[in-house]
């Protein structure tokens, strides 16, 4: 992992290529610039050293011709470079469909990951190579920001909120993780390491470590603990709405607005289901907030994710749901 | 020198109150009145971060705000901004009466202000005293509003997660009309500093520019006032 | 150029007659003189000195930081260190850029460039410097007692909860500290306005005034709203109320919102005068009229309106929704334009100039050149594709320290020497000018360029241990802030030194035009004996000669 010195990081996503991309062509154009600048700058200072009192400069007050020119120009560069960095961050915050998500829960001073299929780790995350990964990331205390050199991926991690990021690993290794906001004094030490893996590998490591419950199916006995399907029962739409094939559908609510079930709606239902009451529905749903932790809401929210209708059930990892979910995105705020 | 008549000529002859560095009356006047639009200007973005902050949590949590603002008392609320609204007025009716020279009116309408002023910050006194009493001492702090550990959301009515926003609403109720407060705590001294000036007889029609600068932020203040009622005070369901 | 005497406004009040050798500097030297002054240039003399007071401190903490990352596991324990930085961003922002060049040269030389006697409210402008004095020492008080280690973000809810220093007494410092800005702010604003000679119209005024007149519509705005949020960050810690705290359903990305609403356009404030600085040696040291007065006039204007609707850039990897975050990144680049018009249009100046390389132009060079490479970088931050990756990382530390002290303090440097002679009636020796303007030069380039390096490679900051692989690059940088440090303290000994011994200067030593050049070095106390009549453009250097 330590290449020792060099100029430019590692490549290992396909994240780290686009934007490299629109770097290299920022820093051309502005190299240009810059160095046109400089050389007019030295020129000029040079040809026109006063060389007695009795110089007589030329009285030149503007050129609108120029003004425009070196408005428009440098506007027009500016405009590309916008384009060009908007369509990447535009694809930087849309997981791909068939994104395996990875849950990460930041605290003072460590990153505490769990797998999909249930896996736990601590500033560590093994990945296989070529699958994309969606990261839904929250912390328990002050605001932390995961942060991936080599993949040019960074998202802050913030609490009270669900933040999403995601790469698609393209290169075996392993890769510097980095805490990029101040948190304290440790924040220098909050960091960890990616290790890519091939597929196989990585089936192989996951077998071989203990088996842990599945988040979902941890989810599943907090449902049913906490008496949810008193009011959420799968067959009827009595008292609270039916929460079967809920995620990544759109939800109408009372106020008239229309929201899409993702990841941080369902959380915020349960711990401040005031917010958005459903329409067609009383804004009777307890809160649950300080009764359930941080893990155990992904954990509720991974059960809810895998609630789908029997007739489109599909393998866990990929489900429609799973599927809508990534066209809804993360909550924008 | 009769208060009422306008002395002549002054701009030939160096009035008493222009500072050396202006060039005449007229620009210190224009100066110190666009200095005190400036202050205002400023003063309005310093109570806007509060504006927005309530601005955004008041959309979040609206059955919080209604809760919060359904507690406090409308009527007080309302006697209190008639009475600052009529301490605007008498501020106004100074401002005019050392337009025209009346020195015993400039000087009345003054204090009619500041007792105004006074009374506004005296029924504030009782409405924080019965919202922070019930917080002070170890017995139980049943009808505490004040945030921080012994706030009870109870008080008014709220439960669940409604519970910790309220909280949030009565941060802003005490922080903006605290602010507001502490505009008018500020206000009044000046005010008398001023109305003692007019007392002394050193204002005339043609230069009474600090009761002028005092009656705009005066007003100022007044209308900070009149954005923080219905927006604290006035809060429904919907 | 020809200012004519004129007859005497009929209603100015009669003065003394000046004793020739009577300046500002002569006319009473004890304690209270000085601490009860309402003289502008005596004002701007107090903050001179202050601001170099905290300029120092705040390099001390500098040297704490830079010696620290020598070795990728530190020397200082990380508390020590989080403290160093956070108390270098705290003094050297709050209580050296944000006064800088505004409190000391624009106090000092704005009711001289535009024809008056003095600002407009002179007792507030005293007022603005016991505030400065006040809030700065309860800063460091903070800073010293216990320590602050926020970051100067102060970003929540690490501040409001989980920070164990003084934040309380530092935010409310700061929080007196940003009153003086604002007194000083509305101050030239009215000065500006209502106090102008005859014939002194808005497109005659020197663009060093242009800048300051925009920096101040900045300083007056923007600078409550920063007072407001750093007092909800003061009363959240002492009364808990909860508006950044998730756990009472506060929400901690407001705090940023309303943080980097004032702490962006905070930047302007502190770029808008050097740049006016630029303006003014560019034409005294070309001998020629500005290229493009108007459009650096109104880039002024347009940076400091701009410059209010672009905060969230600092935030675009908070989660906020793609579409807002596009607006702020557009609003980014259209920013840039009105600086890079300046930039040209300074260049362009230069073209068939007659240019004299003393101290104050070799300043110039140095501000373009590398106020360049400060601009430029920006537009890998307002990038959203770039900015992800560098965010955060030492990319933007070496960015903004390429503006701050590449331009702003080069601008600063630039016009402490130009006006030297009229602030103190005496020269200072040119050849130790350029010595260490180039010691300085080198110095900072070799601190913060590597610094690019470092940030691209994905060091982040505010770390006080890093990986080995950086550690190069951090030795290279800390070399050159050695060298930096060095270059400083030339200026401060040989102007101080001049002061006492320097060659008397004479009313105009550049030969330069400006109706501050028009009164005796130093200035007398009422500036002018009769304000001046003004009835040419500004600069007019070609008609110089025929007098």
């Amino acid at each position: 992992m330590n290449p020792g010195f060099t100029f430019t990081p590692e490549r290992a996503a396909t994240s780290a290529g686009e934007v490299d991309a629109v770097f290299y062509f920022i820093l051309v154009v502005t190299g240009l610039f810059a160095l046109g600048v400089w050389v007019a700058l030295i020129y000029f200072a040079v040809r026109y050293r006063r060389r007695s009192e009795h110089d007589r400069p030329r009285e030149i007050e503007g050129s609108l011709l120029l003004e425009l020119a070196w408005t428009l120009i440098p506007l027009g560069l500016m405009m590309t470079m916008f384009v060009w960095g908007a369509k990447v961050y535009f694809h930087l915050n849309r997981p791909p469909d068939d994104a395996m998500t990875v849950t990460v829960v930041a605290k003072r001073w460590m990153w505490k990951l769990q797998h999909p299929t249930g896996q736990r780790e601590i500033n560590e995350l093994h990945v296989p190579l070529g699958r994309a990964v969606r990261l839904v990331m929250t912390s328990e205390d002050a605001i932390h920001s995961f942060f991936v050199p080599a993949f040019r991926i960074k998202k802050d991690v913030v609490p009270g909120r669900y933040n999403v990021a995601w790469f698609r690993a393209t290169k075996l290794g392993t890769y510097h993780l980095f805490c990029a906001e101040y948190c304290g004094t440790e924040h220098a030490r909050m960091g960890g390491r990616i290790v890519v893996m091939e597929p196989g590998a990585y089936q192989a490591w996951l077998a071989a470590g203990p088996q842990p419950e599945s988040p979902i199916a941890a989810g599943e006995k907090l449902f049913a603990e906490l008496n949810c399907v008193t009011c959420h029962r799968p067959d009827s739409a009595v008292r609270g709405p039916v929460l079967t094939g809920v995620f990544g559908h759109p939800v109408r609510l009372a106020s008239g607005e229309t929201v899409i079930a993702d990841d941080a709606y369902l959380r915020e239902s349960i711990v401040n289901p005031a917010a958005k009451i459903v329409a067609g529905y009383q804004p009777v749903m307890p809160t649950f907030q300080g009764q359930v932790s941080e893990e155990q809401l992904i954990a509720l929210v991974a059960y809810l994710r895998s609630l789908v209708a029997p007739a489109q059930a599909v393998p866990a990892t990929v489900t429609s749901a799973g599927r809508a979910a990534a066209r809804g995105g993360e909550a924008g705020r | 020198m009769s208060e009422l008549a306008a002395p002549p000529a002054e701009r030939a002859v160096h009035h008493p109150a222009l500072q050396h560095h202006f060039v005449d009356l007229q620009q210190q006047k224009e100066a110190a009145s666009l200095g005190m639009w400036v202050f205002i200007a400023q003063e309005m973005l310093f109570f806007g971060g509060l504006f927005a902050a309530y601005a955004i949590y008041r959309h979040a949590y609206p059955e919080a705000f209604a809760l919060g603002s359904h507690h406090l008392n409308r009527v007080i609320g309302t006697a209190n901004t008639l009475v600052l609204i009529g301490s605007s007025l008498t501020m106004a009716m100074a401002v005019y009466s050392a337009a025209i020279g009346w020195r015993r009116g400039t000087v009345g309408f003054m204090l009619a202000t500041v007792l105004l002023g006074g009374v506004f910050l005296g029924v504030k006194y009782f409405e924080y005293s019965e919202k922070i009493a019930p917080c002070l001492g170890d017995q139980v702090h049943t009808g505490c509003l004040l945030p921080g550990a012994n706030f009870d959301p109870a008080t008014v009515h709220a439960e669940g997660a409604s519970a910790g926003q309220v909280q949030i609403f009565f941060s802003l109720y005490f922080g903006m009309t605290g602010l507001h407060a502490l505009h008018m705590i500020v206000g009044i001294p000046i005010i008398l500093t001023i109305a003692a000036m007019a007392w002394r007889g050193r204002f005339t029609p043609e230069y009474h520019t600090p009761v002028e600068l005092v009656g705009l932020y005066w007003h100022f203040v007044d209308i900070i006032w009149i954005f923080l009622f219905p927006l604290l005070y006035l809060v429904t369901g919907h | 150029m020809s200012t004519e005497v004129a007859t005497p406004v009929e209603s100015l009040p009669p003065l003394p007659p000046a004793h020739p050798a009577e300046s500002y500097l002569s006319r009473g030297w004890d304690l209270r003189s000085w601490l009860l002054t309402k003289d502008h240039k005596r004002i701007g003399i107090l903050y001179l000195v202050s601001i170099t007071l905290f300029f120092a401190i705040g390099s001390f903490y500098a040297a704490v930081v830079r010696w620290n990352l020598l070795v990728p596991n530190g020397q200082i324990s990380a508390d020590a260190y989080n403290k160093s930085f956070t108390a270098h961003g705290v003094v050297m922002v709050f209580l050296f850029l944000i006064p800088s060049i505004p409190a000391t040269l624009g106090n000092f030389l704005i009711p001289l460039m535009i024809g008056a006697r003095d600002l407009a409210f002179p007792r507030i402008n005293l007022l603005s410097w016991y505030l400065f004095i006040v809030g700065g020492g309860l800063t460091l008080y903070a800073l010293f007692t216990g320590g602050l280690d926020t970051g100067w973000t102060f970003y929540t809810p690490y501040s409001t909860v989980f920070a164990q220093s003084n934040v309380e007494v530092a935010a409310i410092g700061i929080f007196i500290a940003g009153f003086s800005s604002i007194l000083t702010g509305l101050n030239f604003i009215v000065t500006i306005h209502k106090m102008r000679a005859p014939g002194m119209t808005w497109f005659r005024l020197p663009l060093f005034v242009w800048a300051h007149y925009a920096t101040a519509i900045i300083q007056v705005l923007g600078t409550p709203v920063v007072a407001i949020t750093i007092l909800l960050v003061a009363l959240e810690r002492i009364f808990h109320f909860g508006f950044f705290d998730p756990n009472r359903g506060g929400d901690p990305i407001l705090f940023q919102h309303l943080f980097w609403f004032y702490s962006h356009p905070a930047v302007y404030i502190m770029i808008l005068p050097s740049m006016g600085v630029i303006s003014e040696l560019v034409c005294a040291f070309s001998r020629k009229r500005i290229f493009g007065y108007s459009f650096i006039a109104m880039s002024s204007l347009a940076i400091a309106a701009i410059g209010f609707l672009v905060w969230a850039h600092h935030m675009f990897v908070t989660g906020m929704a793609v579409y807002s975050a596009m607006v702020f990144s557009l609003l980014t680049y259209l920013v840039a334009v009105p600086s890079a018009i300046k930039t040209f249009n300074w260049t362009a100046t230069l073209y068939k100039g007659s240019v004299q390389w003393d101290t104050p132009m070799i300043y110039v060079f140095c501000f373009i050149g590398l106020f360049l490479i400060g601009g430029l970088t920006g537009l890998f931050l307002g990038n959203l594709g770039t900015d992800v990756h560098l965010t955060d990382t030492y990319f933007v530390v070496a960015h903004f320290h390429y503006i701050m002290v590449g331009g702003a303090i080069m601008g600063y440097l630039g016009g402490l020497h130009f006006w030297w002679p009229k602030i103190t009636g005496r020269k200072y020796v040119e050849s130790w000018g350029k010595v260490s303007s180039l010691l300085i030069f080198v110095g900072f380039n070799l601190t913060f360029f590597p610094q690019f390096l470092l940030g691209y490679l994905g060091m982040p900051r505010r770390y006080h241990v890093y990986p080995d692989e950086f550690q190069v690059l951090n030795v290279l940088s800390s070399a050159g802030a050695t060298i930096l440090g060095f270059g400083y303290l030339f200026p401060f000994s040989y102007l101080f030194h001049s002061f006492f011994r320097g060659e008397p200067a004479g009313p105009n030593p550049w030969g330069a035009i400006g109706l501050e050049w028009t009164t005796p070095s130093p200035p007398p106390t009422q500036n002018f004996e009769e304000i001046p009549v003004v009835t040419t453009e500004p600069y007019d250097y070609p008609n110089m000669g025929e007098e």
